[in-house]
This record gives C-alpha cells, structure tokens and sequence, in this order.
C-alpha cells in the first residue's frame, strides 16, 4: 500500500482521493467515518495537495491495469462477515464483476488509518453512504477518463461489469484507463444505484476466505510465524484479587527448550489508569521458550507464591447485587410519567427478579498476540477488534512515536467482544521490549477462561402496575457487577409504549474484570424483559403477540430522540415471524414461545418450538425474523442470525461461570459446557424487506433467543424461568414438579 | 532431544522434540502445518482432530513417542487441490463463520463417512457432538456433512 504518488487529486468534500501507481493501476484512497459524518472533519476548501498525503485515509481501492479490483478492507474480520459484505457494496457501486475483486485485510498504521473497530455490529450500518459513494465516484471517473480519451462528453458514456461503452459501441476496460482516471478531478455528487438495479448486493458471496479456511491455511493470529520468534507462557495469579509474592523459576529453566523466566507487568502498571477495569497489572511471569509445548511445560513448572488481597465469591455477589435491588441507591436511566403513582393506583402489581452468573467470551482461538519491539519499530501482529486503542496505549507504554507502532491484523478465531480488550497485545509487547526479541505470546485455554473480561453478573428487577386490564406502569432496576447498561438501552423497548415508565441502574465494584460480551447487557435483559411480559400477557389473559404489538401501537410517531426502536418496523417483524412460525397453531405436543427484541439498530423477533422428551424440555426448532434493512449478503446474514440464536441459546441453557474465594468454576469445557450439535434446533430465518439502509447482524439474533426459549420451556413445562443458566434451575423445578 | 520420523501426508518427516510433545504441537510448530487448531489442550473442543491410519484423532492429547509408523493426514493433506466432497460441501453450503473450528470439523466429518459413507441426521449429530464451533455455524455444518455424504456415497 504504501505506493508512489505521482499524481494528486482530491475533491472538495475531500472524501476521496486517487493516485496512480508507478507499476501501473490506480488506488482510490477513502475515509470510511468521515465520509459518512454529517459534517467532515477534514478541511473544507483544500487548496495545497502536497499537504495532504494518504494519513487521512482508512480504506484503499487498487484497480490494476488488467481491470482487477483490490478492496482492502478497514474493519477487522471477527467471524461477523464485513469483510465479505462491505467490499461486495462497494463493487456494486464500482459496477465489477465479483469475480474480479479481491479482497484483503488493512493492516493498522497510525499513518494510514483513522478508526477501526469491529464491535457494536456497527460496521455496516456506518459504511453504507461512504462505501457506496465510494464506489459510485470512482467508476465516475473511470467513465470520464475513457470520455476524454474517445473525447466524447461523458454523459454519453456507461459501464457496466468493469467495461466502459459510448454510443458507437466502443469499449475501454477500466484497467485500461486507471492512469488517465487518477490525474482527473473527484466528481462529486455522483448517483447512486437504484437498489432494483442491484447484482451483487442481496446475491449470496460465499467467506471470501473459504478456501484457505477448508484447507488449513495460515490465517488466524496463532498461525504466525517468524524467523528467530520465541514463545511466551504467562503466570497468573490462579485467583482475582491475588498478587504475586514470590515464585521461584529452576524447576521452569530446566525444561528442555525453555530460555528464559522473567517477571514483567511494570511498564504496563506505569500508564495503567487506560486499563483499569479490564486487565490485571500485578506483575507476572512469563516463561519464554523456543516452541509453545515449551513454554507451557515451563509455566507448570514455576513454583510461585501469591499474596491474598480481597477474595471475591459469587455469593457475595448475590448478597451484595440483591442488596443494590432492594435498596434506595440508584441512577435514574429514563423517566416517564409518575410510576409511583401509577403503582400506587394499581389494581395490581407484578413484580420478579431475574439472575444471571458470569461468563467468559471463549474464543475458540485462545488470546494471542506476536510483538517484535526493535530500535526502529513496534511491530504486532495478530486478532485484534481496536487497533487504534492499543497502538496509542503501547506507544505510550513503550515511550514510542505512535507512528513507530505497526500493526497486522489477522483473521480473528472469534471476537464475541474479548478482543475489544488488548491485554494480551500490551503484554506482548511489554515482553518483547524486555528480552528484545520477536515473541508470540499464547494463552493457554486455562488463561483465556481463567484471565477473562467477563460477562458481568447481572439482577433485573422488573414490575408492573396493572388497572382496569392495562399496564399502567414499568420499573426496571439493574444491579449488575462493576458497570451498567449503556448508550440509548434504557430507551429501548417498552419505553414510549408504557405511559409510567421508569429504568434505573445501580453496581457494585468487583475486582474481578469485565466487559463486552456479544450484545452486551441485552444478551440477558432481553431475555428477563420479553420473560416478564409473557406472564404480563398470561395475567392479563391477552395473547402473548397481541399483547406486544397493542403496545407498540403506543410509540409510533414518537418526537422523542432518544427512542431509536421503531413501533412499525417491530410490529411488522413480529407479524412475519408469528405467520411464519405458525404462532397459535402448534401441533400436539409442540409448545411455543415468543420474544421480540430491538438492539444494535436491528429489529428481531423469534419464536421458539420445544418439545418434552422423557419429561425434559427439548428445543426443536427456531424461526427468527430479522429486519436489518436491505441484506447485502444473504448467505452471510444467515449464518450469522443462525449463529446468534444457537450462541444465544447455548448461552441461556448452560453458560456458567461462578466463583469461589476468586477462583474462576471452569478453566476449560472439561467443566464450562458450551452448546454443542445435539442440543441444537434447527434455525429457520426470514427477512423483512423494506428496502432500507442496512443495519448490524452481529449481535441482534443473540439477545431474543433466552426469552423464546424461556418461554416455550414455561409453556411445555409449566415452570417460570428467572434465572440462567436454564440447566442448573430447571431440573430441580422439574423435579418438584414431578414430585 | 529425540529424533522422530513422521508419516504426514504422505510425506517422511523427521523432528527433534521431547517425547511428551504433543502431536498438535509437532505439526503447529515443528513442521509449520497450522491449519490443525489449538482449542483446549484437553481432547474437548476437537479443533486439533487428525486422522491416525484415517481414524479422526485429536491430536493435543497424542504424544510424538507413541506415534509408531502410523499415516497422520491432516487438513493440509486431505485432498490434494482442496476438493475433497466435505472440502466442497462446506464452500457449497457456507459453512464458516469465523473458521477456527472448521478444519476440525471437517477431519472429523471425514473420517466418519470413511466409516458411514450413509448417515442419518441423528448419526452425523452424534458424529459431530465432540467438535465445538463456538460461532455455533451448526446448522450448516449439519447440512454440509448431509450434503457431502451423497457425494461420497
Ligand atoms: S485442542 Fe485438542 S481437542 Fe481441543
Ligand atoms: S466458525 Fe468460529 S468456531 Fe466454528
């Protein structure tokens, strides 16, 4: 990428630029986020072209001499399917064979790119205009050079399929006027597609790295490799709020192939204040060796003392969290109308609590990350969700240039928001400026599970004031570990719908850490939410769709910023998903559950089919639909609506991390079950269409499945679910059931 | 350090490791074939599966010194242009999602149509129970192996 620039030009609105490329070709540099903010950051009136270079530019085009594309792509790859999906609407616009494109992942440079971060499903929600424009731009130029060329007036001109046409039926490839197209000026105001002359968008584009995936190529961040690495193994202490006293290394140095023991955790402790909360700073061992089996060999051999700080068990978690619900010490969130006093007019009052434990992300690829910290450069390389957060922090760290920090994203072996977090890339390179020397650090499975940024412990508290057959008011309180839910979530569903309405929040500060996790806080509170108005539904004798869609009558044409949800769009994904899912019409011995839920800007619904077998409730079958606006790739959307529904479910059933005296319960699946073939329901998925501008696909399936099942399993089983993971409360219910 | 001569893929190989080094960590770091994954260490997740003499093995759990002239064949070597009928499949149907589990999988479905070239839906759901896909791709996985069985069969 870094190429010689020979020839400038940048358009007013400065979006864009292009140059030519000395081996032939042209690359059409563009910002992704700036390009799509309502007012650009950059200069206005850019005058002096020299003084711009490419620093302002996150995403690069390159189209080569023989007309082939190279879209590198900005946002890292986490499973999600950007890297598909974003250059796919971008070679719609550019009006190129699909074939002809190639995509490839956009290493981190402070002097290249501005933001990259996968996380929130925001991705393609806030590349639609820019990677379109983009597009559309450049094949404007393109048109306009072979214009000059035939020197005919541009307008008279098409392209279609990487192929130029004017009225006499000549043609230029774009490959073949890439030099004349990068000295021409950006035009601007260029139209954009109609969305039903579309051929690659809403067309299925298989994981533009499927063939490397099924024949084993190095890809991911583990697979790495480079001359003179060395491997590194990192101590911990086994439990939160423990610190390193003493350890003694000879048992380590004399296993075969380990090089050196150090303790680190220093340089990182001196600009901590960044990571409070995510990552422990204690200082640590790090066992460095000449191959993984090595280096974890040489880690069980340490013999280290710990010092006991303050010991952390769930139990004091419950006691503390229910203390929080039961008390006066709240922040307000949102408030609506009087709620006191509609509870205190209430022909009734519905309240119930809902729990749920930790749990660690578990990435299937361990955390890893590969540092080489030299005189000239920081270099890293490996899976990473915020490049920029940790290039900045290492810099600072390591008393770096910025500029000298270098980072190579890889495919990531998961992300579910434990790569948002850079502990392991900080301690990468704080190891590598330690026995300079490129090293690849590794997490075992026991420190990815058992050095985690959890999922925290949540307690909701919901009630509801009913009279003459209404609800009248709405109470939430959230007391959740360490921090609250965020962003516009407390003006999510049912806020507008219910006059009286309330959200507050309240925590309790753990040393244990914690953070994202896939659709963080609604991948529980969907589930208590949509939970609690299946039983409002049943005390009001209302059918449980019905009753949800009456609500949403209320929030229509809401003035009120802050409600982002739409009333329509989820009563119209509700009715597809009821007529798709047959709600009401369960054959005999099928028990069905539904849950709607609006998050990441997606609207879902998802109705839930549970069968009893041997008197255990078995989930059969899950028929979700989705309004995320247009799909771009079908294929893609699927998967991932598929997998957010089963991770969901998994997740709800059996998801469990508890802790003893701050000694995580599970450091592997010998003892953290994760949901596995035979426990999964096939899942049926529909798309609203509405043409809209397309939104997240990340998250939004997740969240809704906890509630469908739980109320499916109430409807087979009579038993009310409050808390997860289903597993662990379920059979001691049945069992009384059973008596 | 011991010396070890390996048959992969079809290819004699020679390494210098301990004799409790895992077979995962022979081919990983050794012999720079990574597309076998680590997941646990522990012969749950199924990411490190390899065929032993074309039995689906996981290899985190096989040490080096008790490899005695048996065929390893790992994704790397289970067809030669990438087109093994599960290799196909998978491209047919979609299957991955963030890909780390996925060469796992297809070692374990692999082996198991060498055994049951006829599945049922309920025999690859229990052929495939031991392998996690922590993005849950399940279904199509499910539907993969289905797809791949008639090819084969
Ligand atoms: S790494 Fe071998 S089974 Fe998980
Ligand atoms: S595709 Fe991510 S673990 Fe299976």
């Amino acid at each position: 990428m870094r190429t010689e620039q020979n020839t400038f030009t940048v358009s007013r609105r400065n979006f864009l630029r292009t140059s030519a490329l000395a081996g032939g070709g042209m690359l059409i540099g563009f910002n992704l986020f700036t390009a799509c903010k309502k007012e650009a950051t950059l200069p206005k009136e850019v005058i002096d072209f020299s003084s711009l270079n490419f620093n302002d530019f996150n995403a690069f085009i390159k189209i080569s001499d023989e007309g082939y594309v190279t879209i590198f792509a900005p946002n890292p790859e986490i499973g999600q399917g950007v890297k598909t999906s974003m250059p796919m609407i971008i070679a719609e616009e550019l009006d190129v064979p699909w074939d002809h494109v190639v995509v490839a992942q956009a290493d981190y440079n402070k002097k290249e790119y501005t933001r990259q971060v996968a996380g929130g499903s925001q991705s393609i929600r806030q590349g639609w205009d820019a990677l379109r424009q983009t597009g559309a731009t450049t094949k404007q130029m393109l048109i306009n050079a072979a214009a000059a060329k035939w020197g005919v007036d541009a307008s008279t001109c098409k392209a279609s399929n990487g192929v130029i046409t004017n009225a006499n039926g000549d043609t230029f490839g774009y490959g073949e006027v890439t030099k004349e197209a990068a000295a021409l000026e950006v035009p601007e105001n260029v139209a954009l597609k109609d969305p039903k002359d579309y051929k690659i968008i809403g067309t299925d584009a298989i994981n533009v790295d499927m063939d490397k995936i099924v024949t084993g190529k190095p890809l991911f961040g583990l697979d790495y490799k480079k001359e003179g690495m060395v491997y590194a193994s990192i101590l911990r202490p086994p439990a939160f709020g423990q610190k390193l006293k003493s350890f003694d290394a000879t048992a380590a140095k004399a296993v075969n192939g380990v090089i050196d023991v150090i303790q680190f955790g220093d340089k990182a402790d001196s600009v901590k204040d960044q990571i409070k909360g995510f990552m422990r700073v204690t200082d640590k061992v790090a066992v460095i060796a000449n191959s993984t089996w090595a280096a974890m060999k040489g880690k069980k051999a340490l013999n280290a003392q710990w010092e006991e700080e303050k010991l952390e068990s769930t139990e004091d978690h419950d006691k503390e969290l229910l203390k929080i619900l039961d008390g006066k010490k709240f922040d307000v969130r949102r408030e609506d109308g009087n709620v006191k006093k509609a509870f205190a007019e209430a022909d009734k009052i519905i309240e119930r609590t809902y729990e749920s434990p930790f749990l660690p992300h578990n990435c299937l690829e361990p955390m890893n990350f590969y540092a080489d910290v030299n005189g000239e450069k920081v270099h890293l390389v490996g899976p990473i969700q915020t490049p920029q957060w940790s290039a900045g922090y290492i810099a600072k760290m390591l008393d770096r240039p910025e500029e000298d920090v270098h980072i190579e994203m890889t495919r990531m072996g998961g992300g579910f928001g434990r790569r948002l977090y850079g502990d392991f890339i900080v301690e990468a390179a704080e190891i590598s400026s330690t026995i300079n020397k490129p090293v690849q650090v590794v997490f075992s499975r026991e420190d990815d599970m058992g050095a985690g940024t959890y999922r925290m412990a949540i307690k909701y508290r919901i009630a509801a004031s009913i009279k003459d057959g209404e609800i009248t008011g709405y109470h939430l309180k959230e007391a959740a570990v360490n921090s609250n839910m965020y962003g516009l979530i407390p003006h999510f569903f049912p806020a507008g719908c219910i006059a009286n309405y309330k959200v507050e929040t309240g925590n309790y500060q753990s040393n244990i850490t914690t953070g994202a996790w896939r659709a963080p806080y609604t991948n529980f509170l969907a589930f208590a939410e949509q939970s609690f108005f299946d039983e409002l539904a049943e005390e009001l004798g209302k059918d449980a769709v019905q009753l949800r869609i009456d609500l949403l009558q209320n929030v229509k044409g809401t003035q009120d910023e802050n409600i982002q949800y739409s009333g329509q769009r989820m009563e119209d994904t509700i009715r597809l998903c009821a007529e798709k899912g047959n709600w009401g019409k369960a054959p005999e011995g099928v028990y069905q559950g539904f849950c709607a839920y609006y998050s990441h800007n997606t609207h879902v619904a998802e109705l839930a089919e549970v069968e009893l077998k041997d008197g255990q409730p078995v989930v059969k079958k899950v028929v979700a639909a989705v309004d995320c606006g247009i799909v771009v790739n079908p294929t893609g959307a699927i998967n991932q609506v598929q997998g957010g529904v089963l991770d969901g479910i998994g997740h709800a059933m059996y998801g469990d991390l508890t802790f003893t005296n701050g000694n995580p319960s599970a450091r592997n699946f010998d003892n953290y079950r994760l949901i596995r073939m035979q426990e999964t329901p096939q899942v049926e998925v529909h798309f609203v269409e509405n043409g809209l501008s397309p939104t997240g696909l990340g998250e939004p399936g997740l969240p809704p499945a906890g509630g469908a099942i739980a109320n499916a399993i109430k409807a087979a089983t009579g038993q009310r679910l409050y808390k997860q993971p289903f597993v662990k409360y379920l059979n001691q219910e049945l069992k009384e059931v059973k008596g | 350090m011991p010396n070890y001569t390996l048959n992969v893929n079809g290819q004699s190989m020679s390494v210098n490791v301990d004799a409790d080094t895992p077979l995962l960590w022979v081919l990983r770091d050794e012999l720079d074939l990574v597309g076998t994954k680590f997941g646990c260490g522990i012969a749950q997740c199924g990411a490190c599966t390899v065929h032993i003499d074309g039995q689906a093995t996981r290899s985190c759990q096989l040490l080096v010194s008790n490899l005695d002239g048996q065929k390893i064949t790992t994704i790397e070597g289970l067809s030669e242009n990438g087109d093994h009928p599960l290799q196909e499949a998978w491209k047919e149907v979609d299957v991955p999602q963030c890909g780390y589990c996925q060469a796992g999988q297809i070692m374990t479905a692999a082996s198991f149509l060498n055994n049951n070239p006829n599945p049922s839906n309920e025999e690859i759901r229990e052929a495939m129970q031991g392998n996690i896909c922590r993005c849950a791709s399940y279904n199509r996985i499910e539907k993969a192996v289905a797809i791949a069985a008639k090819k084969v069969s």
